[in-house]
């Protein structure tokens, strides 16, 4: 026998004589948790800051450097946005029109949020029928992949004339345009299952049920998450646009960001730029969380490092 | 407690747990993959088929597990008694080594405290405790192989159905698991059906050994394994098993031309 040069992963004795075998397994146990929370903390946050530093650098390059003084007022430098835009430190006062901007954020938030439960709902179940039965999903794809490719513009006049052009309609728009990532990607998991997972339930003679809620929809959880992130940045988009085109009712920071844009606030037109961005970032963060907070006991998508 | 079997005094033979009738299966697509198979597995012996790759050696566990319907023929076992160890171990991810193992017998609606007492007894068995908490994903492969093992004893197997399941293992860690499963089979007497492509494996683990030809597949030699047991690994050294394996590799190499 020749003996391999590969060490043995764990240690075990066999004592023929006691009725159980004795392993005195000793592979290590510790996880790898590097770093003080402040650390990490620094340490994640380190690279984006200094992106963020040197964004605020090329602002103030392009509107000193290259912007001639009359023309200016296209891209302010930053400190005059946050002057006029948000809190002015000379006179103590807030930006006029922040309020409305932040109101409108919510509001916006708010469809894209409503929007991208709805699209959940629809989605999950779609998907899960789909991965029921092959005639359902012959039957329904295509019309998915339909919804997919309309341009959403497209279907702006036809979404106002149907549910009339309010809050209402700004939330369809953001279905309309979370559905699709979410039925595909939840359908891809679904049927991602390994055979060797099949055949174990099938050996215990698991119900269909059982195969889904306890196989299938676990293995999807990675894929379902793939597409919720993509949702829920289409869901904010669909809001945003929505606002534009849907103007009854309260204003959202699209139809905040359109005035503005009128009425050349550039100031306030920054604002609502960045509101909305952090509206965008929300979401993906919150969505990036429950992930992580699912999957990283398990899955290699979502390490101990993020 | 230790078996001596020797499969040459059949006197009284113990009704088999799995028995194959004249097994013959032809896949929809028209592969053929085994011709005329009968034998049967009794409590206390352990039978290792070998034979050349494709030559339909899974295919006959899945008949034996259900997982498979026969094209002709018939099979006896006992289906919710079978232990079966895939080639992979098959856990799931997000499943920690308990609920792991407490899989076919939750799936089975095994109550939780009955399950759970089951899952850690087996877990026990295959020298895991302390690791019942810990993902699949933190398990070495030998590690993870054992859990497999575990799983399948929570059903308390009268069969157990091994489909090649060290082949991916280092030596060392495929010799040692080796010996687990001889000291299980000798502590739980079930009947264990082996399936490897190591004739020295075969020979350590087995009371008989098999011998099936390329597809489709028959049972084309018999060899009976006399050693005692428990065995050890300086069996491996003896001129017996030295001469046993080479009955068997010319065997096989008779059954490929
Ligand atoms: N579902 C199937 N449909 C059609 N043919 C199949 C199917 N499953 C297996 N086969 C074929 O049947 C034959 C036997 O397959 P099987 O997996 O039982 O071989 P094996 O002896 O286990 O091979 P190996 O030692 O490589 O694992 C092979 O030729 C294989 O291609
Ligand atoms: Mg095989």
């Amino acid at each position: 026998m020749t003996l391999t040069e590969s060490a043995p992963d764990d240690t075990t004795i066999v004592s023929s004589s006691t009725s159980t075998i004795v392993d005195d397994t000793s592979t290590s146990d510790t996880s790898t948790r590097k770093g003080s929370g402040v650390g990490r903390f620094v340490g994640s946050l380190g690279p984006p800051a200094i992106t963020f530093a040197a964004i605020i650098g090329l602002w103030y390059a392009i509107t000193y450097l290259l912007l001639e003084e009359r023309r200016r007022f296209l891209l302010p430098p930053p400190h005059e946005v946050f002057d006029t835009g948000i809190y002015s430190f000379g006179s103590g006062e807030w930006g006029n029109n922040l309020g409305d901007s932040i109101q409108g954020t919510l509001l916006t938030g708010r469809a894209a949020l409503v929007g991208l439960i709805i699209a959940c709902i629809i989605g999950f179940t779609v998907a899960i029928m789909m991965s029921q039965s092959k005639y359902v999903e012959r039957a329904l794809y295509p019309y998915a992949v339909v919804i997919q490719v309309i341009p959403i513009l497209a279907l702006v006049p036809l979404i106002g004339f149907w549910w009339g052009f309010n809050f209402r309609s700004r939330v369809i728009a953001c279905v309309l345009i979370a559905l699709f990532p979410i039925i595909a990607n939840t359908l891809f998991g679904l049927k991602s299952t390994e055979q060797g997972h099949h055949d174990l339930f099938t050996l215990a003679g698991a119900s269909r049920w059982t195969r889904l809620t306890k196989l299938q929809l676990p293995a999807a959880l990675p894929a379902i998450f793939t597409g919720l992130r993509i949702a829920a940045g289409g869901s904010v988009i669909g809001a945003i646009v929505g606002d534009f085109f849907f103007r009854r009712g309260e204003p959202g920071i699209g139809r905040l960001l359109d005035n503005y844009a009128k009425d050349l606030q550039t100031a306030d037109l920054f604002v609502a730029v960045i509101l909305s961005s952090i509206l965008g970032i929300v979401f993906f963060v919150v969505i990036g969380f429950i992930a992580n907070r699912l999957l990283r006991s398990w899955h290699e998508s979502e390490g101990t490092a993020t | 407690m230790a078996i001596d079997v020797d499969t040459n005094e059949r006197t009284a033979a113990p009704a088999a747990a799995l028995s194959f009738d004249n097994i013959s299966m032809v896949f929809p697509d028209g592969t053929h993959a085994l011709e005329d198979v009968s034998f049967s597995c009794v409590p206390g012996t352990f039978t290792t088929v070998v034979g050349p790759s494709g030559c339909g050696k899974s295919t006959l566990l899945k008949i034996a597990s259900g997982l498979l319907e026969e094209s002709a023929g018939s099979v006896q076992v006992e289906r919710d008694r079978v232990g079966y160890v895939f080639q992979d171990a098959t856990l799931l991810p997000w499943r920690n080594v308990l609920r792991n193992v407490e899989l076919l017998a939750e799936l089975n609606g095994v109550s939780k405290a009955e399950r759970k007492e089951k899952a850690m007894t087996a877990i026990e068995t295959v020298g895991l405790a302390g690791f019942e908490g810990h993902h699949p994903k933190r398990l070495s492969g030998g590690m993870k192989m054992r859990v497999s093992l575990a799983r399948a004893l929570v059903r308390d197997p009268s069969v157990f159905l091994f489909d090649e399941p060290f082949g991916a293992l280092d030596e060392i860690t495929r010799e040692r698991l080796n010996d687990e499963v001889q000291q299980l089979f000798a502590d739980k007497a079930f009947a264990g059906l082996f399936i490897t492509h190591s004739i020295s494996e075969a020979v350590y683990m087995s009371t008989q050994v098999l011998v099936m030809s390329a597809r489709p597949g028959r049972i084309i030699d018999r060899f009976d394994i006399p050693f005692a047991y428990p065995r050890t690994p300086d069996l491996r050294f003896t001129p017996e098993f030295a001469k046993l394996s080479g009955d068997i590799s010319r065997s096989l190499r008779g059954g490929h031309s």
